[in-house]
């Protein structure tokens, strides 16, 4: 297993808004969160990196045991992490934010930002341009360009098409399936269901702090439980 | 023409000398501010040391008989500059760093420095008294005095060699300081810190790391800026009271976490210091008989009698938080 986080609890200060959640990802596969709001879905993904405090429970990657590890520790170990807001350095150019995610590497990096700019196009000719003056889709392109200057092992997405129009949200779609086929293991949380089971191997649907469904994507698509409750019929 | 001259004395040298001044100080207060997240009050006391530790160091030149062709206090500018970065390094450690840690509030953060502020003023006047002291009780002070070959201009301008030093040192710092924050791993690290400090926590970028880059710069370039103005005119130990609030209003007027808007905002500071208190009865005279007969030049025409000078940049502070609290460079709000 490359993922194994078994009955995580975790929260913000006394409240808990994760109560034993199970998240599994095999290598090289492609996991989906969905849940509705509230669920717990983006604070699983916190709690994952070690952004929030896990006060029971366990997270093991590769069989290492990283629970509560400082996100700083797991970058090293090859996870790396997406948020959903203010994920990119909007003062720094396109290429400087690549830059900055290749901060805990020591060798060359030239030939990995190359290879983000095979896999996003469009950032090549803004490379000198602030991030910040880009538009929504690619900036979203420079938050998973700079995640993947480490070459994670697995990528943690949280809502990687909120707010984007459907043209922008198949592209990041279909990068995250090219993403995922040359090995990258792919941790998302998603808004638009449907598409994103889509592409999964793993579905999980969380609600109110809890595991509700955990089956394969397409399992989870032809459930008519899940599709009533959780897909809007 | 000896009232331009005048002029050029009074005001475009001394502003460009105390501008100076307030840059090297400012670019420290912005960076703290941008990447640590907190007002640094104990910046204008880094300055004070800075000071000390070139006197001390300058002193250890003469007791060695080690002549030098600039002045000593000059030479052991760098050794000054590393011991104050050291020493910032120091105080962050002991007092900033834990708190860092705790994940205190940024207010709390300011206490402290207003804490360290006077505990570090009280260890000065512990050790050191209240007298103020000369770089220059071995060597001369070289003043350098250039005749204008103009007829009419009998008076010379008037420049000393440390305010030359300081100028280009300034200068120095501003290029290698753009090159750090552009073109180095570090430096842009520190611009993404400042940007967005979580995005750079994910993106494992080692704050603390940053964080001694962070005092190092700040450390160095308020040592350059306190030992400067000290061989320039005379040590007063309690420089950093009388630094403090035109490096701020610096800072704040070029918009916080600025470094170049730091720059520009001290010597902002340090011209309008000079323009309102320089005397423009001085140039009003030679133009009496073009003045209406009932304007008589009065013997005194300031907009501030100098000793009322510390309320210039605290007007400027006011001001531009009233009307454009970002600062010219867009800086974050305080």
């Amino acid at each position: 297993m490359l993922l194994e986080a078994a009955n995580l609890c975790a929260g913000y200060g006394e409240m808990n808004i994760l109560d034993g959640v199970s998240l599994a990802l095999e290598a090289g596969e492609i996991g989906v969160v969905i849940g509705p709001n509230g669920a717990g879905k983006s604070t699983a993904l916190k709690a994952l990196f070690g952004l929030l405090r896990v006060s029971e429970g366990s997270i093991r990657l590769d069989g290492a045991n990283i629970t509560n590890a400082a996100p700083e520790s797991l970058v090293r170990r090859g996870m790396s992490y997406v948020p959903q807001e203010r994920n990119v350095f909007e003062t720094l150019s396109v290429e400087e934010n690549l830059e900055m995610g290749a901060f805990v590497r020591r060798d060359d990096y030239r030939r990995l930002i190359d290879r983000v700019y095979g896999l996003f196009p469009p950032l090549e000719d803004k490379r000198r341009q602030p991030a910040g003056e880009l538009s929504g889709g690619q900036r979203q392109m420079v938050a998973m360009g700079r995640a993947l200057m480490v070459e994670p092992r697995l990528l943690l997405l949280d809502e990687p098409t909120a707010g984007l129009s459907p043209l922008f949200m198949s592209q990041i779609f279909e990068q995250i399936t090219a993403i995922n086929a040359a090995g990258v293991g792919v941790l998302m949380v998603e808004q638009n269901a449907r598409q994103a089971l889509g592409i999964a191997h793993r579905g999980f649907v969380l609600a109110s702090g809890r595991n509700r469904f955990t089956d394969t994507g397409p399992n989870l698509l032809a459930d008519p439980e899940v599709a009533r409750s959780f897909l809007g019929g | 023409m000896n009232e331009l001259v005048f002029f050029v004395n009074k005001v475009l040298i001394a502003g460009s000398v105390i501008g100076s001044i307030y840059a090297l100080g400012a670019v420290g207060v912005t960076l703290v501010f941008g990447i640590l997240r907190f007002a640094h009050f104990a910046h204008g006391d880094l300055m004070t040391v800075g000071a000390f530790a070139a006197l001390i160091a300058a002193g250890g030149l003469h007791a060695f008989d080690v002549s030098t062709p600039l002045p000593a206090g000059f030479v052991a500018l760098p050794a000054a500059m590393a011991a104050t970065a050291l020493f910032a390094i120091g105080v962050d450690r002991l007092f900033y760093r834990p708190l860092r840690n705790l994940g205190a509030r940024p207010i709390v953060l300011v206490m402290a420095s207003i804490g360290v502020t006077l505990m570090l003023q009280g260890l000065v006047r512990l050790f050191a008294g209240t007298a103020p002291r000369n770089f220059f009780t071995v060597e001369r002070k070289d003043i350098f005095r250039i005749d204008l070959p103009f007829e009419l201009a009998s008076r010379p301008i008037i420049v000393t060699e440390p305010q030359v030093l300081l100028v280009l040192v300034t200068a120095a710092a501003v290029v290698a300081l753009h090159y750090f924050l552009t073109r180095s791993r570090l430096g842009k690290a520190m611009r993404a810190m400042s940007d967005n400090a979580d995005l750079a926590r994910i993106s494992g970028i080692d704050t603390e790391l940053v964080a001694r880059a962070t005092w190092i710069i700040a450390g160095g370039l308020a040592a350059a800026g306190g030992a400067l103005l000290s061989l320039d005119v005379t040590l007063k130990p309690d420089l950093s009271f009388s630094l403090l609030l035109p490096i701020f209003a610096a800072a704040i007027v070029g918009g916080v976490g600025q470094p170049y808007g730091a720059i520009a905002g001290g010597f902002l500071v340090g011209f309008v210091e000079t323009l309102s208190v320089f005397n423009w009865s001085v140039l009003l005279r030679p133009l009496a008989p073009m003045l209406p007969e009932t304007f008589e030049v009065p013997a005194k025409l300031a907009f501030v009698p100098p000793e009322y000078k510390i309320v210039v940049p605290f007007f400027i502070l006011v001001a531009v938080l009233v009307w454009r609290p970002t600062g010219i460079f867009r800086g974050r709000v305080l």
